[in-house]
């Protein structure tokens, strides 16, 4: 395809995105009222924006934010490291695969989430337990993803750098290493998206702190208007965590072509 | 020292194992390569050339056997060999330039002494002005002659080449003959070259070797007395040429219907 034509069918696509925000913000803001739903089941646009500014003011949204933003970030960071480093480890050990397997696989089926409770038995109203959801669920993708790559190296690859007499630390480095960022970016991006996912179960089960707390607290109240505030909230913090990935990606990456890490 | 011998097998067998018996792949394999000699290793699929290269390059031991390169006994990767195979391998996060350096680069060669190489080389296989691309960027002959730079860059004594133009389209692929033909023939460099191609086989060799169907087998050696081995496009026209593929084929049964037995009469 020519720039030419690649450019207006990038400037074609975000004209219908936007107007299809149009359409859908002026559907939600006069819809319900003229579908005659009562505003308890669906709040206008303008309710919701008024909540939004009173919570900000009355409700310490900002803080609640801020405590979910820096939970997702702990449990995403730590769930990433852990998930990266058994991935090599794994990769390059097959022994250690072996042995592992049925137990990382058990884990895997599992619902993570359904460890909240647990969690919060054991470490008390605190953000621990939401961190340490967010780190169970980020590390399978992450993992598996690294796992994957590192077997799947061109074993003519490994091969040519033996011939060059080659450590096993500098097949590593100089060829395994590079060889998984890809996957493993796969991997984090999956992983920047679940980590709100864990954050918000463990905030939902205990606590009074984070979007989660309030999800339940407006739930409780029968406050529709800061559901929906809790639920835009965290839909802007896990974009915020999935941008910074593609960021950090396309920096890393920069040596493939532009096509393939196709944007979003 | 146009007589000191570069490479040699000596009664090379290598067997695999394959379910509860073995698998013979190659069955005393024995012969020499001269300094600055390029022999062609031609035979049906299957018939172990690529196994004698691996174990050429050090990367597999022979069942029974030994390899020798430069008089020393092969027993692993060594420095006096580097091969180039029909894939180009190269690492799609390094540009060209990196990747010429990436075998001396693990040898532990100075940086300086890298870049000067990498520079050499690039500038002879005409490729400086993309030493600062990705592999992507490159169409596929590109990327072989990449290839070339990196295996000639560790200034090996001698070259093993597994098929290295048979993913490359005809016109792409006697243009990198002819540039293999001239570096082996400049830097007087001594290579063994494994190939189907029975033309490319002839016209870049001294020396043609002939293996049977497994278990493979040396069944004729033939000399290339054609003048011209540093241009193949060239000597392709000397009315040798002809004669030298008919007795290969012949060797090789193409053009005979498939024969009964795996055995092929020596």
């Amino acid at each position: 395809m020519s720039g030419a034509s690649q450019s207006s069918l990038v400037r074609r696509g975000t004209i219908a995105s936007v107007a299809l925000l149009v359409v859908f913000l002026a559907a939600w803001q006069w819809g319900p009222g003229l579908l005659g739903i009562p505003t308890f089941i669906i709040p206008p646009l303008s309710m919701v924006a008024e909540e939004a500014a009173r919570m900000w003011h009355v409700s310490a949204l900002a803080t609640h934010t801020g405590v979910t933003a820096a939970e997702v970030l702990a449990g995403f960071l730590l769930g990433s490291l852990l998930g990266a480093f058994f991935g090599y480890i794994l990769g390059m050990s097959p022994t250690a695969e072996v042995a592992l397997s049925p137990y990382i696989l058990a884990l895997q089926i599992a619902p993570k989430v359904a460890f909240a409770p647990l969690f919060i038995l054991w470490m008390g109203f605190t953000v621990y337990p939401k961190i340490l959801v967010a780190i169970l669920i980020v590390f399978f993708p992450v993992m598996v993803n690294v796992l994957t790559a590192v077997r799947t190296v061109d074993p003519d690859l490994i091969n040519l750098a033996r011939a060059f007499k080659a450590t096993r630390a500098q097949i590593f480095w100089k060829i395994e290493f590079p060889a998984s960022l890809p996957p493993l970016f796969a991997g984090l991006r999956i992983g920047s998206t679940l980590a709100v996912v864990g954050v918000v179960v463990g905030e939902l089960v205990g606590g009074n702190l984070g979007l989660g707390y309030l999800l339940s607290f407006g739930e409780g109240q029968a406050n529709t208007a800061m559901v929906f505030v809790a639920i835009l909230m965290l839909t802007l913090v896990g974009g915020i965590a999935y941008l910074l990935v593609i960021l950090v990606e396309q920096r890393v990456l920069h040596y493939l072509p532009k096509r393939a890490l196709g944007g979003f | 020292m146009p007589n000191v011998i570069r490479l040699e097998y000596r009664n090379v067998t290598m067997r695999f194992a394959q379910g509860a018996g073995h698998l013979t792949a190659v069955e005393d394999v024995s012969f020499a390569v001269r300094d600055g000699e390029v022999v062609s290793l031609i035979g049906p699929s299957g018939c172990g050339k690529s196994t004698l290269l691996n174990i050429g390059s050090g990367l597999t031991a022979p069942s029974e056997g030994q390899a020798f390169v430069d008089g020393e006994r092969v027993e692993g990767p060594n420095a006096h060999v580097a091969f180039m195979l029909q894939k180009d391998l190269l690492l799609p996060w390094r540009t060209v330039a990196e990747n010429v350096m990436f075998g001396v680069e693990i040898r532990g060669v100075a940086p300086d002494e890298r870049r000067r190489r990498a520079q050499a080389l690039l500038e002879n296989l005409k490729l400086a002005e993309f030493s600062g691309h990705y592999p992507h960027q490159l169409s596929g002959g590109m990327r072989q002659r990449v290839a070339l730079a990196r295996t000639l860059a560790v200034d090996p004594s001698v070259l093993l080449l597994d098929e290295p133009f048979s993913a490359v389209d005809a016109q792409t692929r006697m243009v990198l003959q002819r540039e293999l033909a001239q570096t082996l023939k400049r830097a007087g460099k001594t290579a063994l070259l494994i190939t189907h191609d029975l033309l490319e086989a002839v016209t870049l060799s001294d020396r043609v070797l002939v293996m049977s169907r497994r278990p493979g087998r040396i069944i004729d050696e033939i000399s290339i007395d054609i003048p011209g081995r540093d241009d193949p496009l060239k000597r392709r026209q000397h009315p040798k040429v002809n004669q030298t593929i008919d007795r290969l084929m012949d060797r090789l049964d193409i053009g005979a219907i498939e024969p009964p037995s795996t055995q092929v009469p020596a």
